[in-house]
């Protein structure tokens, strides 16, 4: 029976969103192919989590080891080449991740399996697997064939599939299968878990954000879009670019890497619309974006575009605010 | 400290207008601006720290047709001291895994002690180069790195997890890292930065140079080739607002007072 693997993302106790997204991924293709689900469980003291995932999987490979405590891409690697090569799946899905990130392409090497990361979408088509990804910062969609080969590697792209329970479920079986790990990985050791310093401010709790980006241009410019937000009694959060340059604390930053908002007005300004931007605020009230660029992908996103120059926008609304506000006092 | 600093010289797009081309596979790229891999530019600049600090040397390397020069001249100019450029069209339309494998065949013949890389490539995002370089030599690696510490053997490391969560890892050197955006400031090239750089060597190798074969680089040594391109099809599109500033102003203001934001 041909196998699709999905490896299960987890960290500090919880099952992370991805996994499901993957399982319901490999779900659907399996249907079609008469394959089946395998979840791939790597952890410690970890039963319940597999349990959830017999619920979503035929088969929940699970190894148990207190060397896997914590992720750590060495342990991964030797352990899933062994599995991988015993099972000869037909695919193997991991998160384009952080964790997905530093393990798959190691792997895939190791084991002469072609690799395609950070994908939207998989297909078995007659010559191999298709798979669709974006280029230029997702204003180019590319459709790629991997070199045909037994087993496929990907690493897909988070909340892109819809996590979805199986109307049927599988009732899969979990086989414990023993960790062929000896000893610790000396070159590579999991220290610990480090939270960033607080700034002091929780986008997460404001009800109007004006998001700024790179288009901003200067540090110099801040103070203009100051004046809007406090017009405006909105706070500001930032794209990754002005964290990075130490214009604002990185808890103002929204996106995979940062804080996930839902206020009721996301103001965006100077921002394209990366995919990693938009995953944190996409599921805002209403959302407003200026951008010079009529092409840019928060176009795709926003209720309402502005295609100008935010410099001009910026001081002619925050007079506006200003007038509507002294109406209603 | 010997590091290898891995840069790519690609087009810059996140304000420009991109236009497929004729074959359907690749954008059109004469109206472009070229120039530094933004992750790369990070990269450097964690390289050059570290010479600064504890001497040693630093080594960019690119895989990239002639007009990459201007990428590494640049590296040169902020501080990098010698640079290899891996020119032969036969590494045309190579995917990230066979340009790591050309990458490996000069640096394998090179001395370092650390090997830096960016996290992900502007231009086809692959974010595998810098792991798959890892494992061809045989070294230990991190990706999505935030710190570095350097200690005698060994480095201290931060990787980005998602939601603004690192975790801190202890590496053992010779070691990889593909670095994240905010790691360091990259500073500015000064004139004499430039000076010195045009007088600078920049080695250039070739398929013949690199013991590999034909089959290893181009489309028959990379694991993915590129059937189409195509404009992302959009599922929503804004409502636009059009008019002068002020016009414009006024609707939005009107739009978010009817929400009761105001
Ligand atoms: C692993 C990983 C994690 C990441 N996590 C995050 C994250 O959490 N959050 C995040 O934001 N990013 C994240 N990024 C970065 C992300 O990929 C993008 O690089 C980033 O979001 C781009 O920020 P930006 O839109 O401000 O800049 P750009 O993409 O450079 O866009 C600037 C925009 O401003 C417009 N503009 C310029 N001048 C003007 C003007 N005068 N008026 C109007 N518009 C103008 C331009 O047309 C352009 O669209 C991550 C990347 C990686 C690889
Ligand atoms: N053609 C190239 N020449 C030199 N380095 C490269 C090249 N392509 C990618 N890299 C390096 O690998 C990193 C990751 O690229 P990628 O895996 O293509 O996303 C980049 O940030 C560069 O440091």
């Amino acid at each position: 029976m041909a196998k699709i693997f999905v490896l299960v993302e987890h960290r500090q106790g919880r099952l992370r969103d991805i996994t499901f997204e993957m399982l319901t991924k490999a779900n659907e293709l399996t249907e079609k192919t008469d394959a089946e689900t395998t979840a791939v469980l790597l952890g410690n003291n970890i039963v319940e989590h597999a349990k959830t995932l017999t619920e979503y999987a035929k088969t929940v490979l699970l190894v148990q080891d207190p060397k896997l405590e914590n992720f750590n891409s060495e342990a991964y690697r030797k352990i899933l080449a062994k599995l991988i090569t015993e099972h000869k799946p037909s695919l193997v899905m991991m998160g384009h991740t952080s964790y997905g990130i530093e393990l798959a392409p190691r792997l895939a090497t190791a084991l002469g399996t072609p690799l395609a990361t950070d994908c939207l979408d998989l297909t078995f088509e007659a010559d191999g697997l298709a798979v669709t990804r974006q280029m230029y910062g997702g204003k180019v969609n590319v459709k790629a064939m991997l070199r045909k080969a037994e087993t496929y590697m990907t690493t897909v792209r988070q909340a892109t599939f819809t996590a979805e329970k199986p109307a049927t479920p599988p009732n899969g079986q979990i086989a414990e299968v023993p960790s062929l790990l000896t000893e610790e990985i000396a070159e590579k050791r999991f220290l610990q878990y480090v939270l960033p310093p607080s700034g002091g401010v929780d986008i997460t709790a404001a009800e109007k954000l004006i998001g700024i980006g790179r288009g901003i241009k200067d540090q110099t410019n801040m103070s203009m879009i100051e004046e809007l937000a406090k017009t405006l009694g909105a706070v500001l959060a930032c794209s990754r670019p002005i964290v990075d340059k130490g214009w604002l604390p990185s808890d103002r930053q929204v996106g995979s890497s940062g804080k996930t908002v839902k206020p009721k007005l996301y103001l965006a300004l100077g921002i394209s619309g990366a995919f990693q931007h938009v995953l944190g605020m996409k599921s805002s009230d209403l959302i407003i974006a200026v951008n010079k660029d009529p092409k840019a992908p928060i176009f795709s996103f926003a209720d309402y575009g502005i295609v100008e120059d935010l410099f001009k926008i910026v001081p002619a609304l925050k007079g506006k605010i200003y007038e509507l506000k002294g109406q209603k006092a | 400290m010997d590091v290898v600093v891995c840069v790519k010289h690609v087009p810059e797009t996140a304000e420009a207008e991109l236009r497929i081309d004729k074959t359907g596979k690749a954008i059109e790229k004469t109206s472009l601006v070229f120039d530094i891999n933004e992750w790369d530019d990070y990269a450097l600049e964690e390289a050059v720290r570290i010479r600064e600090k504890q001497g040693g040397t630093v080594t960019v390397i690119t895989v990239g047709a002639q007009d990459s020069e201007s990428t590494l001249r640049k590296c040169l100019a902020r501080g990098a001291d010698t640079a290899i450029r891996l020119t032969d069209p036969k590494f045309e339309n190579s995917d990230a895994y066979a340009i790591a494998k050309i990458l490996h065949s000069a640096i394998k013949n090179l001395h370092y002690d650390l090997i830096l890389l960016g996290a992900q490539a502007g231009d086809d995002g692959s974010a595998m180069v810098g792991p798959i370089l890892a494992e061809m030599l045989n070294i230990p690696h991190a990706t999505m790195t935030k710190k570095i510490e350097l200690n005698t053997g060994t480095a201290k490391v931060n990787r980005e997890l998602e939601g603004g969560l690192e975790e801190q890892l202890e590496i053992k050197l010779p070691a990889l890292f593909a670095v994240q955006t905010g790691i360091n400031e990259p500073r500015y090239v000064s004139i004499m930065g430039i000076r010195k750089a045009m007088q600078k060597e920049i080695k250039v190798m070739g398929l013949a140079d690199t013991g590999l074969t034909e089959a290893d680089v181009g489309p028959a040594g990379s694991w993915t080739t590129i059937e189409k391109l195509y404009v992302p099809p959009v599922e929503k599109q804004a409502e636009f607002l059009k008019g002068t500033p002020e016009e414009i102003a006024t609707k939005i203001a009107d739009i978010v007072k009817s929400r009761g934001l105001i």
